[in-house]
């Protein structure tokens, strides 16, 4: 397959200001085929597709592009002989429709002006083939995160793209979504474009990869041709060791009730009661596809979108927050999805981060910051997380997405809340990471906390898991015990069939 | 506390630079009102900081110095009230107006832009419509609450300077801001709101509470201020008494190392900030440059410091 290969990477360094990111990395994309690149945080993925895109340029090593010796300064470059990057943050301008995005700063023109009508066409022609069910002329603010994909692919399309480097790109799509975006690949495949395709997310690697390229360290790692791709020989050479252990589960007992919820009524879903009750000990998964208002119920028991109705008890005692303080003191806490945005403050510290939330309780004359107290509860924290930091003092944001979010818990778990929960716990965190999140929520379950977690892939949701419940369409649509658990009985509830 | 350095050393040396060129800079007479000016400008700064740090601004500063400046005066003098309750009055108003400015803001989700530039028009207005545009002063009277302005404090004499009661009081202001913002859980969960509102929300802390705090203490401050600017001058002219003051305020806190983008604060800064600024006006003067050049000077100075700020900021990033 060397002999027809579209793109030879051979031997690319690169280095940045005190670490080698990337280090005699090699890798061959022949025509029409899907390679996956895996590895986890750091091991140099997104450092590799961005030399490959012209965003960087490599310091040694060589590119052969369609036979030829290339090298690109620039994005545009790269574009030009036929290498496109969807980014992992889709990089689309809201304020325009689809046309004006898939043909952004190449807009065809008619004396002097943006010709809308051929533009439009040419759009609409590309968005048939993707098979989109949405038009040229439709506003991308108002498109899903998936048809957002759609449109990118489509601009890359437009640029007579022949390899395709998609970065993450189900991070944000529901399993529906994604579902879709796999038939366009495959169809894309078919029409003899090569796909580079870069993803946490094992299981649909196992699903479309025909070669798996694992990086560790900024190093080749192995490779695996397609009848060897599975998730624990994926697994074993990114981390080059075994994971056997991946999803740990200790025996407990649910204890009383932690969170009894009865018809509450959310802000973005008014018309749906939902009910349900999360023990001590117990650790709950609420499962859906993306919108199916999971996260709103998440943000309304922590009063950041009061409810509108319904009655919440925590530990037996009623609870109408109207402000994430008040669900705060009741002994709930919430680690956000959006974890950048929401869970941590990135420009400030480690101990800064996770002390913020505990500063009240332990103020000196109720007003004054008690540093000591700050300096022990953060050293705790970190240890028991085994958050892996320069020191205590680093700002969160040079941090990796699995530290990170480790830091938006930890702010949280010197509270000892009664009630965890816990919005996509392990959204674009790495392998390893990953294990020392779920060994946190096993150990805190095990310890008596009641933890309710929202989570969309569905390896996590089958096997951390004491009982699941399912969303469809801002309704609670059943509930699953872990003994009926499996992926078929989840999905037939989240996409609203019945029996 | 780099970021303050650099400021020191500007300030350090504009006053060399003027010092030697003009000697009467470092007189008694000229360096005891530099220090009443920049002690009272200093106030109205600091008080700014506090909004600046939530990612906020105060257009309504100079506003609300004229017509508290105005009013003072107006209830001793037309009104015959007594120092005690004219002097609550003002405060009470000042802080009122904070916290108008800060309901609208967090309840109504207003700009703090548009609500104190808003504010700006309404107190200048009402000043001028209070007194016709009269100028209004305390004459002669009022000797010993003037004091609290332009007095000095006669025991505390080094080789012919006197300290300036207005410098202790900015002292007291700068010490007791400086430690809410470094030692106490109100002043960390500012910081926090500043750095990103959403997140403290999500963190459980009350941000609109504190963004609240944050306009009734710039308000409190500017008010304050207005009473120390219509003690110092005697004769407040309601059309020009602290016109333009909100933006010495505001360039003060952002030479002394305010991110307008909010989350990062130095009170002592802000204080050197507030200094530079009068220091430069002061050097004009007496350097007999055309005073027509202050705000081009001044407005120099500003870009010059935010320019050097962001490319340490970058150099450091790189190393």
């Amino acid at each position: 397959m060397i002999a027809q290969s579209l793109l030879l990477a051979s031997r690319l360094t690169k280095r940045f200001p005190g670490v080698i990111a990337l280090e005699d990395v090699s890798l061959s994309v022949g025509q029409g085929e899907i390679v996956a690149v895996i590895g986890e945080n750091g091991a140099g993925k997104s450092t590799l597709m961005k030399i490959l895109a012209g965003i960087h340029q490599p310091d040694a090593g060589e590119i052969v592009f369609d036979g030829k010796a290339v090298s690109f300064a620039s994005v545009k470059e790269a574009q030009a002989l036929g290498i496109a990057l969807i980014h992992q943050e889709l990089n689309l301008a809201d304020n325009l429709d689809v046309a004006g995005n898939v043909f952004l700063g190449r807009e065809p023109q008619r004396f002097g002006f943006v010709d809308e009508k051929s533009m439009s066409q040419a759009t609409q022609k590309l968005l048939t083939q993707l098979g989109a069910d949405f038009t040229a002329d439709a506003s991308v603010e108002k498109l899903s995160l998936g048809q957002r994909q759609l449109v990118e692919i489509a601009k890359a399309l437009s640029l007579d793209a022949r390899l395709l480097i998609m970065d993450e790109p189900t991070s944000s799509l529901s399993a529906h979504e994604a579902e879709a975006l796999f038939r366009v690949i495959a169809d894309l495949k078919s029409r003899g474009l090569s796909i580079l395709y870069i993803s946490h997310r094992l299981g649909e690697v196992t699903r479309i990869a025909e070669w798996v390229v694992a990086l560790r360290d900024g190093r080749n790692a192995g490779e695996l041709a397609k009848h060897e791709i599975n998730h624990a020989a994926m697994v074993k050479v990114m981390v080059g060791r075994d994971l056997s252990e991946a999803f740990p589960r200790s025996q407990r007992q649910p204890g009383k009730d932690a969170l009894r919820v009865t018809d509450l009524q959310t802000q973005a879903n008014p018309k749906h009661r939902v009910s349900f009750l999360v023990r001590r000990g117990e650790i709950v998964c609420m499962a859906g596809l993306v919108g199916s208002g999971r996260t709103e119920i998440l943000r309304a028991l922590f009063g950041v979108e009061p409810p509108v109705a319904g009655e919440i008890r925590v530990d037996d005692k009623p609870l109408s927050p109207r402000h994430p303080c008040e669900a705060a003191d009741a002994g709930l806490a919430l680690v956000p999805e959006d974890r950048k945005a929401l869970g941590v403050f990135l420009p400030e510290s480690v101990t800064w981060n996770i002390s913020l939330t505990g500063l009240q309780r332990h103020a000196r004359a109720g007003l004054f910051l008690n540093q000591s107290v700050i300096q022990s509860d953060a050293e705790s924290v970190s240890t028991q997380l085994r958050i892996k930091a320069a020191s205590l003092d680093t700002a969160v944001g040079t941090l990796s997405g699995g530290n990170q979010q480790k830091v938006a818990l930890g702010k949280w778990l010197a509270t000892k809340p009664d009630v965890l929960l816990l919005d996509e716990p392990t959204r674009g965190v790495d392998v390893g990471a990953k294990r020392e999140i779920y060994q946190i929520m096993d150990k805190l379950a095990s310890d008596g906390t009641a933890i309710l977690f929202v989570s969309s892939e569905m390896e996590e949701v089958l096997a951390m898991s004491d009982r699941v419940l399912v969303m469809h369409e801002g309704r609670l649509a059943g509930e699953l015990q872990r003994s009926e658990l499996n992926e078929e009985a989840v999905m037939r509830l989240a996409t609203g069939q019945h029996d | 506390m780099k970021k303050t350095l650099g400021i020191t050393l500007l300030l350090l040396a504009v006053c060399l630079v003027t010092g030697i060129a003009n000697p009467n800079f470092i007189k008694p007479y000229n360096a005891e009102n530099l220090i009443v000016r920049s002690s009272l400008h200093g106030i109205l700064a600091i008080g700014a900081a506090f909004v600046i740090v939530t990612g906020g601004i105060d257009l309504s500063i100079g506003s609300v110095v004229g017509l508290i400046g105005t009013l003072l005066p107006w209830l001793l003098m037309d009104c015959g009230w007594g120092v005690v309750p004219a002097m609550a009055a003002c405060l009470a108003l000042s802080l009122g107006i904070g916290l108008f400015h800060g309901l609208l803001i967090t309840r109504m989700k207003l700009q703090p832009f548009v609500v104190t530039l808003c504010g700006l028009m309404l107190y200048r207005g009402i000043a001028r419509w209070l007194t016709h545009d009269n100028p209004k002063g305390f004459q002669n009277s009022y000797e010993s609450l003037r004091h609290l302005a332009i007095g000095r404090v006669e025991w505390m004499q080094v080789g012919g300077y006197r300290l300036p009661v207005a410098a202790i009081l900015i002292t007291i202001v700068a010490i007791i801001a400086s430690v809410f913002f470094t030692k106490t859980v109100w002043g960390r969960h500012l910081l926090a709101v500043g750095r990103n509102e959403e997140a403290a929300r999500y963190s459980g802390i009350r941000t609109e509470r504190l963004l609240l705090l944050a306009y009734a203490v710039c308000s409190l401050l500017a008010g304050m201020g207005g009473i120390l600017f219509a003690l110092d001058v005697n004769s407040v002219a309601p059309d020009k008494q602290g016109n333009f003051y909100e933006l010495y305020a505001i360039s003060a806190a952002v030479l002394g190392g305010c991110s307008l983008r909010g989350g990062e604060i130095s009170i002592f800064g802000v204080v050197i900030g507030a200094v530079l600024m009068r220091v430069l006006y002061n050097s004009i003067i007496l350097l007999d440059l055309p005073d027509q050049l202050e705000p081009v000077i001044i407005g120099l100075v500003l870009l010059l410091g935010v320019t050097a700020d962001e490319v340490v900021k970058r150099w450091r990033t790189k190393t």
